[in-house]
């Protein structure tokens, strides 16, 4: 073995598996990003205990109040405190934007793998069927849906689950196809492998980087989905909220000058849907994976 | 008077993780008319050489020392010096025609802004040239060839047009790497006569990088041996292929597996009793997998390509039998076909005595899992996310489930041991190993079910050939002790001569003449199994002077 070939072995397995975390750690608005995604969900899930508010009945003594002393954002139109109002709005934004996401993200790699994998006449179809799914507006079914129930939080992490999935299916589909004709599969299709242990062991482990970076892309878009959503009225129902609820309730306030109303649950979308894209082009780079650009 | 002159190269590479010294105090000549060939297995520094001799080094390289191309100083020159220098002076023919062409102009056009980027001539003209060369390098119909694109040529015909553009200003240096390192045989043998005729006619000096020693003999003058970025010994290539001094050159050419060519060489059957003795013995047993008229079409409609036509073949328990042919003759369908990964689309597949096609579900299973596999490349036949031993212990985790981990760990081990890798590899990612050691991993992996038949498609044509011999050795010594048959597909007639006892020549999907490996090879009964075997160069340059000769005169008669 030669100098050169003893040296480049040494370096390999880094390339392995501590280079990406070594990149993404470098990458200054990706951990930025993760750092805004790690305060909220502290803002949302622990801040109720330290900053306890009522979000459930109406307080008609205390509409309107601007911000200032115990009030550090003010109320709305029917006394509940703004501050600990986009902590509980929070919890409902992040909670259906991540899990719908993942659900998105778990539903369109089962779909892909199983297309990729199987070929032929099965892949025709279910390729076809992401095709005409994503011809169609995901706000229009939202919009469809919503016109026919009204979602609870479960019933919305559900829906936008569902229509979401269509994205990572193509992604985890092309990963498939390549990954599907590696020797090692083969190897073990020519012995007597299943099909399933052929996916479950081989190709769905080595697409885990496709995968996660298009789930945190799948959760910024969900996020902003809930936004839309609820902004249109559609979304969970009050008493209980979303930022894009408050966004839509503090609208027409908004024109009589209370600005707290909409500036911090908007800034909050902003900077969490940010945050999120961040992290994905972090994780995009340092896996080098080929994603959304 | 030297066309290339290198004196004290050291080339560094910086890298992330520090300095990778590849080239230390390298000097060599090349003078005009001859030919100097660069030989040293992967990592040795070979490539290095020739590209620090056209300033083409990446930018992380440093380079020092002195490289002079026909009096100019290449070391430190800047690049409007080096691009007057590179096309005119000095011209190279890489390895892979495929990118070293632009896909998207006409390969006439490209021959043509060669020669215009260093002559002034008219449009016209420089087209009248590149049509002349194409005629130079043998292209058939060169007129109407010109105006094809890369893709509409075959594998050879490109590296045609490669070398027509190296040649278009009659370059005084010509530097080679690996030239037909990607092209069959016959078609090798077809380039290295272009490449000499080319160079004798011009006077022209060519530095050829290769790791082939039949290459070496059949084209070379002199011969420079590199170990870890060094020159080991120099000399006249009779002097350094017949009577090596340095101790690594006498090793490298041990390994190289030899082609017996010639008839008197019949000793070789006494010296192999065991293996000759063995050859009779399968006779009359039981086939362990047979095809029977099997074809085989990929795709559809006019686009049908016939991989296999009615191919018929037996592998009986115990022998090794060689499936030999040139690149896309169907050899390795052949071999997805016995394996059951590729369905034929007429004929019988029988393994073990069961119909492979009529065999489904858990039977079928039950039937693979007497197979074993081994693949060409080293780095796509195990997974990176999987360590050595579950990689190993992967069949057993699929044929064998209600098996304790404890178990599994002893049978892993005992495999490992088999192909004399040591336990400690066991916990290591494939990452860490070598391509030797990946290719011995396979194997163990492929023999932990203790296998009637394993099936190798080019085991080890990805590998060095020092390490190649230790991964042969091992194959072959296993299945003296364990017995399995063997299915050996390969393009290197070398190797299946020394490793199978029946073969089976190939040619474009159909079997084109079988027989006993020394029968067959010595006395090929069709003219295309004659052209294939006297297309292998030899790694002896006094033999392969005469059979060149021979070739020679055969064509003009």
């Amino acid at each position: 073995m030669t100098a050169v070939l003893r040296a480049s072995s040494a370096l390999e397995p880094v390339a392995g598996y501590r280079l990406p975390l070594r990149r993404f750690a470098h990458n200054r608005p990706a951990v930025a990003g993760l750092a805004v995604v790690v305060l909220f969900l502290l803002f949302c899930f622990v801040g109720p205990l330290i900053h306890p508010t009522d979000q459930t009945h109406t307080d008609l003594t205390q509409v309107n109040l601007a911000p200032g002393g115990a009030r550090l954002l003010g109320t709305d139109a029917v006394g509940h405190d703004e501050f600990g109002r986009l902590m509980y709005g929070g919890k409902v934004s992040l909670l259906v934007g991540l899990a719908s996401g993942v659900l998105a993200t778990v539903v369109g790699t089962v779909w892909g793998a199983v297309a990729g994998y199987a070929g032929g006449w099965l892949d025709a179809v279910m390729m076809r069927i992401v095709d005409a799914g994503i011809a169609i507006p995901a706000l229009f079914i939202l919009l469809v849906v919503s016109a026919i129930t009204t979602p609870d939080t479960l019933g919305l992490i559900v829906v936008l689950g569902l229509v979401s999935w269509l994205v990572p299916s193509r992604l985890v589909r092309a990963e498939t196809l390549t990954l599907k004709s590696r020797d090692y599969v083969l190897t073990l299709r020519a012995i007597g492998g299943t099909h399933g242990r052929a996916i479950g062991r081989h190709i769905l482990p080595n697409s885990v980087s496709t995968i996660v970076v298009a789930a945190t892309f799948q959760v910024a878009d969900a996020i902003l989905l809930v936004a839309y959503v609820s902004y249109l009225g559609l979304g969970v129902q009050p008493p209980s909220t979303d930022w894009g609820g408050m966004l839509s309730a503090g609208l027409t306030a908004a024109y009589s000058g209370r600005w707290w109303l909409i500036v911090p649950p908007g800034l909050a979308i902003i900077l969490v849907v940010c945050a999120f894209n961040a992290i994905g082009d972090g994780l995009r780079d340092a896996f080098d994976v080929r994603g959304r650009g | 008077m030297t066309v290339l002159s290198i004196e004290n190269l050291a080339v560094t590479f910086s890298t992330d993780t520090g300095d990778v010294p590849a080239v230390r105090d390298v000097s060599l000549r090349v003078r005009p008319g001859e030919t100097l060939a660069l030989v040293g297995e992967s990592g040795s520094g070979k490539s290095t050489v020739a590209l620090a001799a056209t300033g083409l080094l990446a930018q992380n390289a440093r380079v020092s020392g002195r490289i002079s191309v026909d009096g100019t100083e290449v070391v430190g020159a800047d690049e409007s010096a080096l691009a007057r220098l590179r096309g005119r002076t000095v011209s190279m023919v890489f390895q892979e025609p495929a990118t070293a062409l632009d896909p998207l102009s006409r390969v006439g056009a490209q021959i043509a802004e060669v020669v215009r980027n260093h002559r002034r001539v008219s449009r016209a003209e420089a087209a009248r040239a590149a049509v002349e060369l194409l005629r130079r390098v043998g292209v058939a119909e060169p007129e109407r060839r010109a105006s094809a694109f890369p893709f509409q040529l075959s594998g050879g015909q490109r590296q045609r047009v490669v070398i027509a553009m190296a040649i278009a200003n009659s370059p005084g240096l010509l530097i080679a790497d690996e030239p037909t390192t990607a092209l069959d045989v016959t078609v090798q043998a077809e380039i290295l006569d272009l490449l000499r005729a080319s160079a004798a006619d011009s006077g022209t000096g060519v530095l050829l990088v290769t790791h082939n020693m039949g290459v070496v003999a059949d084209f070379a003058d002199r011969v420079a041996v590199m170990l870890e970025g060094e020159v080991v010994e120099t000399g006249p290539v009779e002097e350094v292929l017949l009577r090596p001094g340095h101790e690594y050159t006498r090793h490298l050419l041990a390994a190289v597996p030899r082609l017996t060519v010639a008839e008197p060489e019949r000793a070789k059957y006494a010296e192999k009793p065991e293996r000759a003795g063995s050859a009779k013995e399968p006779a009359g047993s039981a086939p362990v997998v047979e095809l029977r008229d099997v074809s085989v079409r990929f795709g559809r409609g006019h686009r049908t390509v016939k991989a296999l036509t009615d191919v018929s073949l037996t592998v009986r328990a115990g022998e090794t039998v060689g499936l030999v042919g040139e690149s896309a003759s169907g050899k390795s369908t052949a071999a997805r076909v016995a394996l059951g990964l590729v369905r034929p689309d007429s004929g019988s597949v029988t393994l073990f005595g069961s119909d492979l096609a009529r065999t489904r579900g858990r039977p079928r299973r039950s039937l693979l899992s007497g197979v074993g596999v081994v693949l060409q490349d080293p780095v796509a036949s195990l997974d990176a996310r999987m360590s050595v031993a579950e990689c190993v212990a992967e069949p057993l985790r699929v044929h064998q489930r209600g098996m304790s981990a404890p178990q599994r760990r002893a049978r892993v081990a005992e495999a490992l041991e088999l192909v004399r890798l040591s336990d400690g590899l066991a916990k290591r990612g494939p990452r860490e190993l070598s391509g030797g050691q990946r290719q011995r991993v396979s194997l163990a992996r492929a023999l932990v079910l203790q296998p009637r038949l394993l099936v190798a498609d080019e085991p080890t044509s990805a590998l060095d050939v020092s390490v190649q011999r230790t991964v042969l050795e091992v194959i072959a010594e296993l299945q003296g002790e364990l017995g399995f048959a063997c299915l050996f597909v390969s393009h290197d007639l070398a190797v299946v001569q020394e490793f199978a006892q029946r073969v089976v020549v190939l040619r474009a999907g159909a079997v084109e003449e079988e027989g006993p490996t020394m029968t067959t090879l010595l006395r090929p009964e069709t003219e295309y199994t004659r052209r294939l075997i006297a297309a292998v160069p030899v790694p002896d340059p006094v033999l392969q002077r005469r059979r060149r000769s021979a070739l020679a005169a055969e064509a003009t008669t």
